[in-house]
């Protein structure tokens, strides 16, 4: 029996697992591809793949005899450099378009001086990259599109300053790029990117000859193994345009519920924040939906609620919560609606209320538009877990923790390291045990 | 990407007895415009509680905001109408069939079929159990000083049935209050025998509307009884009641509802006869006028069939039994009066419809919360938690609204009935396992 895979399409990112033929997890993909949800679900698989790979290629070195006694590091070493090997390449790719874009009749006035601009600013970019990927700990919550839009930015106002190119024309042409690369799937094979990767490790490393050797054979032996996918199925948001059979699609609400009795097989409740939505969903011990509730009225106190907040604050997402964590007085702030909640932050900044501080008051205030929504699907039995992207904010852990146990007692509060993958958990386990006839 | 196929304007599918009916409201609706020509009163009243037969006993137009307000939503005039509204004062928090209503008048009242509705010489206020009639009233009786406001207090059947002082109470303002009034206003006398004789049509109409209702026992189901069922309670719930028409009506709809019990076929829905009845449903409240269609393609995509509703007992409960009868013709519009749907406490409600979910063999059932229906919507979700206790069947939540389309979110409803349906099919398949 082979793999099967299963795709979230959501609002913000789209998420794909690849179960083995025990339902063990071997594969997550992620991607911020959201313009075209058929690319979207396309790459999310390959780096599913790609990551399956690397679990593999993990075994192999445990259970090697001359490597696992550097199995970490060597690890960590060769993903770095594969995933810089990936990265390299798509800045190519990224420095072709906006090559071809400059290449425009319009901009014609600007040529030769466009190009050289252009390929000085992604020779930095490359060198900076090869710098950035060596070290230890690469932040792999960051897309392409993060990493590169800073950098390019940074660099395209000192090239405008030098030059007499406007920043305005430079960043046009990295707008209009930077969509046509994040469309496409990249056309770079598992096994030709680990080669790659190898033998820059290899040179680096001190790794005995026989050690070298050793490597080579696992890598090989690892990059050979297909990834027969047997069945998929797609959910969230947009399922219905996927290229998928009807029956190869599931609710989010179906796979949420699955996906969490998968993580805690002792699941009763499930909170799911997304994007844009908040899913309060109840199942039984088999992990099926007996009820839900979710917001459609209105988006109020959903993970968007917190994007916009960290605009405001030109904050990246992933910042507020350990800052609102820093809270030492607290701010009261009842508002869900987004844009009103933006108004509130300006207006307590003005008057002098700590950022930390109001921070705290608005991962309260999304939280408890959420106990409002658990309410209405009958409440929180023990265990309770909680999922979706929100679920990684320590300041939202925190206000819900707290408001369970004043409004429910004590319970065991589940929050799964995977937990932005349950729903593609949830649809992986569909794809499989349809097959098999539970579902 | 694949790009879908150019739109063709698709072929919509009605039964005979819906082209009947359209003809039906716009001969009604010139009526309705012509009323004063022909030296005719109009009357404002509300569906729930409506005294119809005693208005064509007066010759009096009876005129319905309420169905003005759905026509419009249907027909996508009401935004345009609710932001007018709003304009001149009107919270967003007021009922949308006030505000459309409202957003009419203040367009030239001109009605859904394009004809103006002449200004009411009565506003004829039965009370039965939604306030806001009675705030709306207040609010027309501004915009038309010269019409009378008669007030009809219905009790509200708090304790689950009526007792023969209510009855009697009905009975005595109609006596007392209801008829002089119109009395003075058309300048007709109260004759009794006019009155019976439209008592004993709707009799027989209602025994069609049963006829009706009832089908959907069967499997397959031949009607929608929600989608399709708002159509069917058309001609009875309004200016129809009591005239030869209604009962043609009716008997139209029974020969083909009978025609495709014979044949074994479902419901028609606007892209043709439903193919395979998946999903047999129950559900409370409203539909959204707006977004009509768009609603129920989603049921029907899915194989879901709607088998009974209490939207379609806002005019009365015949399907449990009542009819008009002209032998005792004050003495029934008291009964009809208190038995609308929108006058039963919470208790009732959670009975008939655990009745519903048992007679008509319901899968699961659904509730439709309206935003801005307070008096519809409120006990809603202890009545979705208790059905479930006692039937053990899922219940779905829906929210969205009646003719504000600004609270009908398409991709969010669409998702919360695939999620409901998926849920029920795994619940099924868990059963059998």
């Amino acid at each position: 029996m082979g793999y099967t895979l299963g795709i979230d399409l959501g609002s913000t990112t789209t998420k794909a697992i690849l179960l083995d033929a025990n339902d063990r997890i071997v594969g997550r993909g992620l991607t911020n591809t959201r313009s075209n949800y058929e690319v979207a679900t396309a790459v999310a698989e390959s780096e599913a793949k790609i990551n399956a790979h690397f679990t593999f290629l993990k075994e192999a070195v445990d259970s090697s005899p001359k490597l696992s006694s550097q199995a970490a590091p060597l690890l960590n070493n060769l993903e770095n450099r594969f995933h810089l090997v990936q990265h390299l390449h798509r800045v190519n790719r990224l420095r072709r378009q906006c090559l071809f874009e400059a290449a425009a009749d319009r901009l014609l006035p600007h040529q030769p001086r466009l190009t050289t601009v252009l390929n000085a600013l992604f020779d930095q970019i490359h060198e900076r990259a090869e710098r950035s990927f060596s070290t230890a700990d690469v932040d792999r919550s960051r897309f392409f599109r993060d990493i590169v839009g800073s950098e390019y930015m940074a660099l395209a106002e000192e090239q405008s300053r030098e030059s007499s190119i406007a920043l305005d024309l430079l960043m046009g042409l990295y707008d209009k790029s930077i969509l046509v690369e994040e469309n496409q799937v990249l056309d770079l094979s598992f096994v030709e990117a680990i080669q790659q990767a190898v033998e820059a490790a290899g040179e680096s490393e001190t790794l005995t000859r026989v050690q070298q050797k050793a490597l080579r054979e696992v890598v090989e032996e690892a990059a050979s193994q297909t990834l027969e996918v047997d069945n998929m199925v797609g959910t969230g948001y947009g399922r219905q345009r996927l290229p998928f059979r009807k029956d190869q699609i599931r609710s989010e609400i179906l796979c949420h519920g699955l996906g969490a009795h998968y993580f805690f097989p002792g699941t009763r409740t499930v909170l799911d924040i997304g994007g844009q939505d908040t899913k309060a969903i109840q199942v039984d011990s088999q992990g099926i939906v007996t009820s839900f509730q979710m917001n459609d009225r209105c988006a109020a106190g959903c993970g968007r609620y917190l994007g916009y907040i960290a605009d405001e604050l030109n904050l990246g997402l992933h910042q507020l919560g350990p800052l609102a964590l820093q809270a030492k007085r607290p701010v009261r702030i009842t508002s869900t609606c987004t844009v009103f909640a933006g108004a509130e932050l300006r207006e307590r900044l003005s008057m002098g209320d700590a950022r930390e501080d109001i921070l705290d008051g608005l991962h309260r205030a999304i939280i408890l538009r959420a106990m409002s929504l658990l309410a209405r699907s009958g409440g929180i039995t023990d265990e309770f877990t909680f999922t979706g992207g929100v679920a990684k904010n320590p300041a939202a852990v925190r206000a819900l923790t707290r408001l369970v146990e004043e409004n429910y007692g004590t319970m065991k509060i589940n929050i799964h390291p995977d937990s932005i993958f349950t729903g593609a958990v949830g649809a992986a386990l569909y794809a499989r045990h349809t097959q098999g006839g539970i579902a | 990407m694949t790009t879908p196929p150019a739109a063709r304007p698709p072929e919509i599918h009605k039964e005979p007895s819906m082209l009947l009916q359209k003809n039906m409201l716009a001969d009604y609706f010139t009526r309705v415009s012509k009323a004063r020509e022909e030296g005719k009163k109009i009357a404002y009243t509300f569906v729930p509680g409506n005294l119809t037969e005693l208005l064509h006993a007066f010759d009096v137009v009876p005129v319905y905001p309420e169905i003005n307000a759905l026509q419009n939503g249907m027909r996508k005039r009401s935004a345009k109408f609710i932001l007018d509204a709003e304009k001149i004062g009107h919270s967003e928090d007021v009922c949308t069939y006030v505000k459309a209503d409202l957003g009419m008048l203040l367009n030239g009242n001109v009605g859904p079929t394009g004809e103006i509705i002449p200004e009411p010489d009565i506003l004829l206020l039965s009370y039965t159990g939604c306030f806001t009639f009675m705030k709306w009233f207040e609010i027309l009786k501004q915009h038309y000083p010269k019409a009378e406001v008669v007030m009809l207090q219905v009790p509200y059947q708090g304790e689950g049935t009526p007792t023969p002082a209510m009855r009697e109470y009905i009975v005595r303002q109609l006596r007392e209050s209801v008829i002089p009034a119109f009395e003075r206003i058309s300048g007709h006398r109260f004759e009794e025998d006019r009155l019976r004789e439209q008592l004993r049509r709707s009799a027989e109409a209602e025994e069609g509307l049963v006829f009706a209702l009832q089908s959907a026992r069967r499997r397959p189901s031949p009607i929608d009884a929600y989608f399709g069922g708002v159509y069917y309670i058309g001609p009875m719930f309004t200016a129809f009641r009591g005239t030869p028409e209604c009962v043609d009506y009716y008997d139209t709809l029974r020969e083909e509802i009978q025609n495709r019990i014979d044949a074994h076929a479902g419901p028609i829905t606007p892209e043709g006869p439903m193919a395979e009845e998946k999903y047999r449903l129950i559900v409370e409240g409203p539909p959204n006028w707006t977004h009509f269609r768009e609603f129920w393609k989603l049921f029907y995509d899915e194989g879901a069939v709607v088998v009974a509703s209490t939207y379609t007992k806002v005019g009365g409960l015949y399907d449990q039994g009542f009819r008009h009868n002209p032998d005792d013709p004050l003495g029934t519009l008291a009964d009809y009066c208190m038995g609308c749907y929108t006058n039963l406490n919470l208790p009732t409600r959670v009975e008939l419809i655990e009745k519903y979910i048992r007679d008509f063999e319901a899968d699961g059932f659904l509730i439709n919360s309206i935003k801005s229906c307070n008096s519809f919507s409120s006990g809603q979700l202890l009545i979705l938690r208790e059905l479930e206790r006692r039937t053990g069947k899922p219940g779905g939540f829906f929210e969205s609204d009646l003719v504000d389309p600004r609270y009908f979110s398409a991709a969010n409803i669409k998702n919360r009935l695939e999620s409901y349906l998926q849920m029920l099919d795994q619940r099924r398949s868990q059963a059998v396992a």
